[in-house]
């Protein structure tokens, strides 16, 4: 059977986008119960902390060098670094290591 | 006056937030463009032409979520097939989106609840949630149109030419997503000994989960979604935290109407 590539995107779309608008827009007010209040306080970091760890040292060429960007990047965080600042040094970081590592 | 909060760009302060998104938008964009760039390659090898994986982009901003679609397309899969991969492979945004829905003014309108719905990436998300009190949707739109069209152009480039850029290169700028992401989480690290604790605890079980067996079969982006709903669950029953999001200190325009504490509002609807 042959598929259409545009049906295909399509569907990409609409999922993708179906997921994203749904909790926006269903949940309009405050939620009151205090259990769901906290678990969705704490997802924001759950999920960025699972999904920085382990990935960043499997996504640079060099184990070490991701391992560097790592702590620097903490450091960098908790002296207050901005987004840009701490993503650049990180960058740096592999960039610099990288030269002596691989 | 409206009950509405205006986030019109004619205010100062909504045009600042669509500037400072804007500016946050640039590094969220390098890391795009390089991530873009190699699966762009993927999207060629499964037949779609530069045009076609710009427009996937472009609709799309999901890397594993797009992954997993070209995958199906290679493999000529079912339209159901392609919904179901891309529901799994995307399930993730619907807790950021879940998360966001209560930082939001609840006077928001629809239009702006659909609007900022587009820009729930990972790294969106991210520098969005960063942000104090209520989400000024202007930020989110400053982010996502800087970000949102690099991340299709590398796509597009990627399919186009191959991987043009050195392997250097792509493995330095591949963790400018990780160094925003930590620049997120660390800050309040730094202040609640919960959050440390509980980010050295999610680092661990998100270590042990891509190594152990089992749980190391199943796709990464299923992973983040069982880790999340675990974790944010037992922090949520030992660490209860119930705190009122309110206007103070949000970057929403000085000329507001003044929020009214309504202790009357339900629940999900």
């Amino acid at each position: 059977m042959a598929h259409n590539v545009y049906i295909y995107i399509l569907i990409m779309f609409g999922v993708s986008y179906a997921i994203r608008v749904l909790p926006l827009t269903l949940i309009r007010k405050q939620i009151q119960s205090p259990f769901l209040q906290s678990f969705l306080y704490y997802v924001p970091f759950v999920t960025l902390a699972v999904m920085t760890f382990p990935a960043i040292i499997e996504a640079t060429q060099s184990t070490l060098a991701g391992v560097l960007a790592l702590i620097v990047g903490i450091g960098a965080a908790w002296l207050g670094g901005s987004l840009f600042s701490v993503a650049a040094i990180c960058c740096i970081v592999v960039l610099v290591s990288e030269f002596f590592l691989v | 006056m409206s009950d509405k909060p205006h986030y019109t760009l004619k205010n100062k302060e909504n045009r600042r937030a669509f500037i400072d998104g804007m500016r946050d938008g640039i590094p969220i964009g390098l890391g795009y463009l390089a991530v873009g760039f190699s699966l762009g390659i993927a999207a060629k090898s499964a037949g779609l032409t530069p045009g076609q994986n710009f427009l996937v982009s472009i609709l799309c901003n999901a890397s594993a979520g797009q992954f997993a679609g070209l995958t199906l397309i290679a493999a000529a899969g079912s339209y159901f097939g392609m919904a179901l991969i891309t529901f799994i492979a995307n399930a993730r945004y619907m807790l950021m989106s879940c998360a966001l829905s209560q930082r939001l003014d609840p006077r928001i309108s629809w239009w702006h609840r659909l609007m900022i719905a587009m820009g729930i990436t990972d790294e969106i998300f991210a520098v969005t949630i960063s942000r104090p009190g209520y989400i000024n949707p202007n930020y989110t739109y400053g982010a996502f149109v800087i970000a949102s069209p690099m991340w299709a152009a590398g796509n597009a480039i990627g399919c186009f030419a191959g991987n043009i850029m050195p392997d250097r290169l792509v493995s330095a700028l591949s963790v400018a997503l990780f160094g925003m992401f930590l620049a997120v989480i660390i800050p309040k690290a730094r202040d609640s000994k919960v959050i440390a604790g509980l980010i050295i605890i999610c680092f661990a079980a998100s270590y042990g989960a891509a190594h152990l067996p089992v749980i190391s079969e199943i796709s990464s982006g299923t992973r983040v979604i069982i880790l999340t709903v675990v974790l944010s669950t037992g922090a949520a029953l030992l660490f209860p935290h119930v705190e009122e999001v309110s206007a103070e200190g949000s970057d929403v325009g000085a000329d507001e109407a003044p929020v009214k504490s309504d202790a009357s509002c339900g629940e999900v609807e």
